[in-house]
């Protein structure tokens, strides 16, 4: 801008000073949360059936530890804590992406059908074609960018409309529970036990020939959605300011939902379709980090660090029995969505 | 001054398959100067903005920025030159006006070109100019009303536009912000030269503050030109359905359109009885 008298404007620019202050919340939450995250992650080392000392646990990360305890921590407990940081990434992301792509804090994937049709694809493969390991993965993950493409079209009238299609995921979410308890009920009753325990989410398969695809996946994912970050934030300006920006609109909205569609189902595929990790933790980054903005990055840190948080309470919480982690994470989260949902219609935010 | 663009239309159709809006609708944007839309309301004026500024295929026609089918120029290049304000934006929780503003750098930017000292310079240039540098740190949602809208205009301000449009830019704001908004605008366009187009609801408004007046109904211009030139007591009723007086404003001499009504109080005589 040409406008203005040069001395009205400050040495240093307004607008530089808020870019540090932003840089520096978002860099400081991204510590705090690293550290939780590594810590939780101590913990999880150090609880378990086997009591080892931390002397034990430290030794057999560097490898010298005695078979059992190499074997406790290298192929039990490592590898359960590394597969909840990166399911809890996903869908922390995931959530992040959706609410923030559609504008609204409802939105993320476990309510609006996607995990939904993923249990569905992941059940259907395990009970009626006994399907497990990459194999599994696979077919979740390209089961369920179907759906979501299917989804899409329906929410499609001359544009896409974010409401809509909260609405479409909505009814597929409610269709898909029901095509989940029928196939349960209707097969045999031990795959029906996998089944349903895979359902609830759970972490017990971990193991590191499942995380290592996984990771991988995750990893390509999240690459591609750091390239459309910047359009990103000038989508959450909605759909007229952005397009006014010079966004293509409905070609990176694709583009980013089909990420967060990946990255949920890659999710689903591992640990099966854990509630409420998605639509928590980016309305927890954005309280977190209290500047606006989508916070997707910060979202899969407060992702992670619930997973393992809640993978822990499920495991040890109760000395005699272990619960699937999801039976954790619905229980924490459902009364985080009614206050959510009593929250968005008071301040008229939920549409 | 910038080196001036042009916006125009030519034969140009908007709406939906089943429902045109407008239709073979040919106008020349006057380059440097502010034009105001007006008509009574399902006019399609605010559709031929969103036309004007490609957030609407046309059906039939073009819209021509510099002589050039718009729909054929990459979007971003004509972010870089023309910019909207929508009628009610809306912006995410808690974002604060320094990073809105920022935003409006988005055309600017790309894979080799980062955020730099200049975009703070323009980000901090488009806050003086429109009052907002003192709130740059606050967050969008405890600005009051103009505040709000003064902030998004910083945004597109901040876009470097050399054409600038606005949807009812004053909707929401009591008399006094419409006026701090619209002097806001004047001030931009009589300092940068950058041509205005903005829908208007206030047909006095319109008059005072528009080089030129788009006077539309039903889907089609009726006339176009110089306030002073084209507002007539006619005028006002064949497009409003409303007789009036045209008398010249008392502060700017501009037209301003005196309703006639049905129902007049009495004024109070100097007897304070309030009857006649």
């Amino acid at each position: 801008m040409t406008t203005t008298n040069p001395t009205t404007v400050p040495a240093v620019p307004a607008s530089l000073v808020a870019r540090r202050a932003r840089r520096r919340r978002s860099l400081g939450v991204a510590v705090g949360l690293t550290v939780l995250i590594v810590a939780l992650g101590a913990v999880a080392l150090l609880l378990g059936k086997a009591s080892l000392t931390p002397s034990d646990v430290l030794s057999a990360l560097a490898g010298q530890g005695t078979p059992m305890t190499g074997f406790v921590i290298g192929e039990l407990r490592l590898p359960r804590i590394l597969t909840a940081v990166v399911v809890g990434v996903c869908l922390g992301v995931s959530g992040s992406v959706f609410q923030s792509t559609l504008r609204n804090p409802l939105a993320s994937p476990d309510i609006i059908g996607i995990t939904a049709s993923a249990s569905v694809v992941g059940v259907v493969a395990i009970v009626v074609f006994g399907i497990s390991g990459l194999g599994l993965a696979l077919v979740v993950i390209t089961g369920t960018l179907v759906a979501a493409a299917g989804m899409y079209l329906l929410a499609w009238r001359d544009g896409m409309s974010a409401y809509r299609l909260v609405l479409v995921g909505l009814g597929v979410a409610a269709l898909c529970s029901g095509v989940v308890s029928y196939v349960l009920t209707r097969s045999d009753i031990r795959d029906a036990q996998m089944g349903l325990v895979w359902v609830t989410g759970s972490l017990n398969n971990s193991s590191w020939a499942a995380l290592l695809p996984v990771a991988a996946c995750a990893g390509i994912i999240l690459a591609a959605l750091a390239t459309l970050a910047r359009p990103l934030l000038v989508l959450e300006l909605g759909d007229a300011t952005a397009a006014g920006l010079g966004v293509p609109l409905e070609r990176t909205r694709l583009l980013i939902i089909a990420a967060a569609v990946a990255l949920a189902a890659v999710a689903v595929s591992t640990a099966g379709p854990l509630a409420f990790v998605a639509l928590a933790s980016g309305q927890i980054a954005r309280r977190l980090l209290n500047t606006g903005g989508a916070g997707i990055a910060i979202s899969g840190f407060v992702g992670a660090a619930l997973l393992l948080a809640a993978d822990m309470i499920a495991q040890f919480a109760w000395p005699t029995t272990a619960f699937p982690t999801g039976v954790v994470t619905g229980l924490v989260g459902a009364p985080f969505l009614i206050w959510l949902l009593i929250r968005a219609s008071r301040t008229g935010t939920g549409s | 001054m910038n080196a001036t663009h042009s916006l125009s239309t030519t034969n140009l159709a908007l709406g939906y398959p089943d429902r045109r809006i407008i239709d073979s609708l040919t106008i020349d944007i006057p380059p440097n100067q502010i034009t105001a839309i007006v008509g009574p309301n399902a006019c399609g004026k605010s559709t031929l903005l969103r036309g004007l500024s490609r957030l609407l295929a046309p059906t039939a026609g073009q819209v021509l920025l510099d002589g050039r089918d718009i729909r054929t120029i990459r979007t971003r290049d004509v972010a870089t030159v023309l910019s909207l304000l929508p009628q009610t934006p809306q912006a995410p929780d808690g974002i604060s006006v320094a990073d809105l503003v920022g935003r409006g750098r988005y055309p600017h930017q790309g894979w080799f070109r980062t955020w730099s000292a200049e975009d703070d310079a323009i980000v901090d240039a488009a806050m003086v100019a429109t009052g907002v540098q003192d709130l740059a740190a606050r967050s969008i949602d405890e600005l009051s009303g103009g505040q709000r809208q003064r902030a998004w205009i910083a945004m597109v301000l901040a876009q470097n536009p050399e054409i600038l449009l606005l949807d009812e830019p004053t909707t929401y704001l009591d008399i006094t912000h419409q006026i701090e908004v619209l002097d806001l605008l004047m001030d931009v366009n009589r300092q940068v030269g950058t041509t205005i187009v903005m829908v208007l609801h206030d047909l006095n408004l319109a008059c005072r503050y528009a080089d030129n007046l788009i006077v539309m109904r039903a889907g089609a211009i009726v006339v176009a030109g110089a306030p002073v030139d084209i507002v007539t007591p006619e005028l006002v009723r064949s497009v409003f359905d409303l007789d009036c007086l045209v008398l010249p404003d008392a502060v700017s001499g501009t037209p301003t359109v005196v309703p006639i009504g049905r129902h007049h109080r009495p004024i109070a005589r100097d007897d304070n009885t309030g009857t006649p």
